[in-house]
């Protein structure tokens, strides 16, 4: 089966827009994307649009209302924080089925100052929030964490020295929020949200928008392959039964078998991959993840961060964007901001943060519920 | 004193979970799947592992079980009393239940993963709008 690429991606810098609409700041990563592949609106095929908590609001029309009404079909997703990259699978999805050989896809969301996520219950009688536990996000993945220190002995230090790293990495992300770097004593004693996450080691809540032009194989070689990316795998998975998942979200099991999957189908091991962008929504979260995407054997997360082997430069860089943790997350643009994150690598294009000799990178999503989307790009050698 | 009066008076359980009898103490329930022996909070008609149909069983679950993981949240959302120990539990014979961990000091130099808990029974601290009281669960460490 033929293959599809990638052919233009681009995200804006993230930060707040207080005064501009969804729409809006989709429609700029859109045309960004498209002015990087070269191509226009009336170009394109179908649109996929990720976005979440406007989900119910036709974003994807209405990005089309500021770039272009040309008619073609749009697809609204909602995922969790897998959104953008649900939206990227279902546009990669209909290439593969031959339906189309141009297509857009889009994630967005506006989200600066939107404060705590999760908790809730929201239903009859009174708020469970602090009475049974805590259902804020930065307390469900404390817990997660904790799993793992209680597996391994992971200590807090261990988990805020993931926050050091990623906030350095954005130092070198013009496109980051944040470009601060955090020494470790500053993420330690920073405000404690949830032990052991202080607020240093939760990701931001930002505006933002990503957008990637997908092409068919057929069409990529028509319209030149220099600057394209292929996409070696596209992995989406929700949970398989563990025991404790209706209680406690397993982010585990997903995002293993979503590995598991995309390395199979991409013909690759965890050795072949040169750099990761995963879920770093919480640093608890990231130490966990480099186990469960294969780049170590279970138990050597902690080591992994203290040898310093998934920084840039080191054994396989993770998250050199500067993470959700400082690039920031807007939940529905992040899916494909890490997919245009590795791309920037595989062409060579990422500046100061370039990982050299990037043949295969790997993205990673995780939105709680749970779906995890996992992606294996590929450089196409010249 | 009229039993009008005196059913008004009763709390409402916090979750559909707690279950409180006419007679007896309050519990937990749970289900049981026949098939696959897994346990569940509250009732359910299909099991979520193996996926059987009418073969899920009520079941009481145990008031006692071990601390598997916590978190200590300083930052909520407003009006929530802080700091609170939010701890997920797995019970004795099974059963997987998030509360607050209570009867201990939210320190984790205190607090052992792994360690024996009871489930105790209090009257919530909150009120719905109507001025309801509620029955709610609590985890504290266990006291032999």
């Amino acid at each position: 089966m033929s293959d599809v690429y990638i052919l233009g991606t681009d995200m804006i810098k993230f930060g707040k827009f207080p005064d501009r609409s969804v729409p809006q700041i989709g429609a700029e990563a859109a045309l960004l994307a498209l002015d990087d592949a070269g191509l226009t609106i009336n170009d394109m095929e179908a649109l996929y649009c990720g976005n979440l908590m406007q989900s119910n609001a036709m974003v994807g029309q209405r990005i089309l209302q500021q770039i272009g009404l040309t008619g073609i079909p749009v697809v609204n997703c909602a995922n969790a924080c897998a959104t953008g990259a649900t939206a990227f699978r279902e546009g990669w999805t209909a290439i593969k089925a031959g339906l189309y050989d141009l297509v857009l896809c889009v994630g967005v969301e506006q989200m600066a100052g939107a404060g705590l996520l999760g908790g809730g219950g929201g239903g009859k009688g009174i708020p469970t929030e602090g009475l049974l536990g805590s259902g804020t996000m930065p307390a469900v993945f404390a817990e997660a964490g904790m799993e793992h220190a209680r597996k391994y002995g992971t200590t807090f230090e261990q988990f805020a020295k993931v926050s050091v790293k990623n906030h350095w990495h954005s130092t070198m992300n013009p496109k980051a929020r944040y470009q601060v770097e955090t020494p470790l004593e500053e993420v330690m004693n920073a405000e404690m949200i949830s032990y052991p996450n202080t607020k240093l080691m939760c990701s931001v809540n930002v505006d933002g928008s990503a957008a990637a032009v997908l092409a068919s194989e057929k069409k990529a070689r028509e319209l030149g392959l220099k600057r394209a990316v292929r996409v070696k795998a596209s992995v989406l998975t929700s949970d398989r039964f563990t025991q404790r998942d209706l209680t406690m979200p397993d982010v585990n099991t997903c995002t293993r078998e979503a590995a598991k999957k995309a390395y199979e189908m991409a013909g690759v091991g965890p050795d072949d991959i040169n750099l990761i962008e995963l879920h770093d929504c919480f640093a608890t979260a990231e130490i966990l993840h480099y186990e469960n995407l294969g780049i170590c054997k279970d138990g050597e997360a902690g080591r992994l961060i203290d040898e310093k082997q998934v920084y840039l430069g080191g054994r396989i860089p993770v998250n050199v964007s500067g993470g959700l943790l400082s690039k920031g997350h807007p939940l529905g643009a992040t899916g494909i901001a890490n997919i245009y994150e590795v791309s920037t690598h595989l062409r060579g294009e990422a500046g100061k943060r370039q990982v050299q000799n990037a043949r295969f990178g790997l993205t990673h999503v995780i939105g709680l519920g749970s779906a995890c989307g996992v992606h294996i790009l590929e450089k196409v050698a010249n | 004193m009229t039993e009008a009066v005196a059913a008004e008076k009763k709390p409402l359980p916090v979750v559909p979970f707690l279950k409180i009898p006419e007679k007896g103490d309050p519990y937990l329930e749970g289900s049981r799947c026949s098939a696959c022996k897994s346990v569940f909070l509250g009732t359910r008609d299909v099991c979520a592992k193996c996926g059987a149909r009418k073969q899920l069983e009520p079941t009481r679950l145990a008031n006692k079980g071990e601390l598997y993981v916590y978190s200590i949240t300083y930052r909520s959302f407003p009006g929530i009393e802080t700091p609170y120990v939010s701890a997920v539990v797995d019970l004795d014979g099974g059963g997987t239940v998030k509360g607050n961990l209570i009867g201990i000091e939210p320190d984790p130099k205190k607090i052992k993963m792994g360690m024996k808990v009871d489930v105790v029974y209090k009257i919530a601290p909150r009120k719905d709008r109507e001025g309801n009281e509620y029955l709610t669960y609590y985890f504290q460490p266990a006291k032999s």
